[in-house]
């Protein structure tokens, strides 16, 4: 939609550059970012840029509604657009966009699960990756620099095998490595005589890596916005509009919006919008806490996950190392964890890598895990008619982004699941097909 | 840290305990064979934001069980009572509620 502004002339501008200016101004301006629209904003001081989505008043009714302005949820308005042409769409958000559990993980993408079901959803989740910056016309920092899960024991490593077994035979890359080759690689691990747990060998991914998170939120907002999506911040959702046993509608704190179609992405909060919708879900809300230590040179080229405690690191590329470790352990919906973890995660961190002893915390936060009884997520219909559920995604939804928004696009566009989440049904509990990768069963602080 | 007051041994640190998740399940009887009774208790949970009644166990003190009553939101505990107690009062004698030795 061409939105005209006028022509700003500046005396300091090269005749040349106006022309091109002038041109620019009469076209939509959220206009396609590229070297050329940097170069021509950066001679005229960024003052053109445009708005990267617009701040719309809600309709009175849509074709669907989004309940989740996450990842999962911005990312499954953008494939409705594009994938389905279904583009009247409102993605409502509590605060602001990409403020829940998107802006708090520490941005591990990876494709190796070995549970049916889970392992080819991932999969194209990665593939998804692989060409989002340039399907989205907007950096998400995608990294593929590699992941590795290290083993510490013999059993390990051939639990690992097994893993990296299925990954291949499900045409997806992964290696085994040595002690030797982890060293060489991973110098700067703990491979002394006085290692608490010393490695033994580990399992790679090479194409696993991480994402700047923000960008992530950022990138499909401007993608279903330009697409005709609203999305609505600070619209929380209070109830459902039913008509009879149908939902049909949300009343918010902006209003009520009516819409044949109502689907939940809200991650932690995925129990309590099923709860208003009259549905007990297998979930147990639990915190995570994450950290990031102060600006650091390149240390830590790659994502690391330790073999001997549950705990993860790599890099941002501001320098500064994210990580993180267990659950808490207890329900939550603070946002903020407690001393013990922060200990424990600490001491994980220490143990990998002792030279870390020195080095500075320099932010700390939690979030609200959606954690399941066997530790897979939900992308399905519900008993509601008219009324989807994408959840329970646990601590691992980041990486889920691209994959979660696409199925479950799917779901709610032809009613029906793809094959890819056809098996993240509720039903599988009631059906004895448990997605468990961890083989932990009903204790959801554990998965 | 989250400050738990068992009655038997006092307030003591969260970490002394084993997190038993919710309280409020009653456990089928072993004789019951419908399935959505046992989904029910197995699988799904209110898991409300607010108030909580949850099972702790005191593996670092007097290994109790014990039923805590606290807010999810703000982590404030109200009350801790012996789970014992709360079984013998919902029975009515100091039998074990459920199991397969009566």
């Amino acid at each position: 939609m061409p939105h005209f502004c006028g022509i700003r002339s500046s005396s300091n501008i090269a005749s040349g550059y106006i022309n091109v200016w002038a041109i620019n101004n009469l076209v939509n301006k959220m206009t396609k970012y590229s070297a050329l629209q940097l170069l021509k904003n950066a001679l005229g001081g960024h003052q053109d840029w445009g708005r990267a989505w617009r701040d719309p008043e809600p309709k009175a009714s849509y074709d669907a509604i989004i309940v989740g302005g996450g990842g999962h949820g911005l990312a499954t308005a953008y494939y409705l657009a594009k994938e389905h042409g279904i583009t009247n769409v409102a993605v409502l958000e509590k605060g602001y966009l990409g403020g829940g559990n998107t802006g708090r993980n520490t941005t591990i993408i990876r494709s190796n699960y070995m549970i049916d079901g889970n392992t080819d959803f991932y999969e194209w989740s990665m593939k998804l990756w692989e060409g989002l910056s340039a399907d989205l016309n907007f950096n998400v920092m995608f990294s593929q620099r590699g992941q590795y899960n290290l083993c510490h024991t013999p059993a390990q490593l051939d639990a690992a095998r097994r893993r990296g077994n299925i990954m291949r035979l499900n045409g997806i890359d992964a290696e085994i490595l040595s002690r030797e080759e982890v060293r060489r690689n991973l110098p700067y691990l703990d491979y002394s005589e006085n290692a608490r747990f010393p490695i033994y060998g580990a399992l790679l991914q090479p194409r696993a890596g991480t994402a700047r998170h923000d960008a992530v939120a950022w990138g499909y907002a401007r993608g279903a916005d330009q697409r005709g999506v609203d999305i609505i911040q600070k619209c929380e959702v209070l109830d459902y509009i039913w008509q009879g046993a149908t939902i049909v509608g949300v009343r918010t704190n902006r209003g009520e919006i009516r819409a044949p179609k109502v689907a939940i992405a809200v991650a932690g909060h995925t129990g309590q919008m099923a709860r208003m919708a009259g549905i007990k879900l297998p979930i147990e809300s639990h915190v995570l806490q994450a950290f990031v230590t102060e600006p650091l040179k390149p240390l830590v080229n790659t994502v690391i996950s330790y073999g001997a405690a549950h705990f993860y690191i790599s890099q941002s590329d501001k320098g500064g190392l994210v990580l993180g470790g267990d659950l808490d352990g207890y329900n939550s919906y603070a946002q903020r964890g407690n001393g013990p973890i922060i200990e424990h995660t600490m001491a994980s961190a220490l143990a990998l890598m002792p030279s870390l002893a020195r080095v500075r915390m320099l932010r700390h936060w939690g979030g609200i895990m959606d954690m399941t009884m066997d530790g897979s997520p939900f992308i399905c219909k519900s008993p509601v008619d008219g009324f989807y559920i994408d959840g329970g995604w646990c601590y691992g939804g980041f990486k889920a982004t691209p994959a979660s928004g696409w199925c479950f696009a799917h779901t709610i566009a032809q009613d029906r699941p793809h094959k890819l989440n056809e098996k993240m049904v509720v039903e599988r509990f009631s059906n004895g097909y448990q997605m468990d990768e961890k083989g932990g069963g009903p204790t959801p602080n554990i998965h | 840290m989250l400050r738990i007051n068992c009655p038997f041994c006092g307030t003591r640190d969260h970490t002394e305990f084993n997190y038993g998740g919710d309280a409020t399940l009653t456990r089928p009887d072993q004789s019951n064979t419908d399935m959505v009774t046992w989904v029910d208790y197995v699988f799904m949970r209110n898991n409300p934001k607010g108030p909580h009644q949850e099972y702790w166990q005191h593996v670092q003190g007097c290994r109790s069980w014990v039923k805590v009553s606290r807010d999810t939101l703000t982590h404030e505990i109200t009350d801790v009572t012996f789970a014992k107690d709360i079984a013998q009062n919902i029975s009515g004698s100091t039998k074990p509620v459920g199991g397969a030795n009566q």
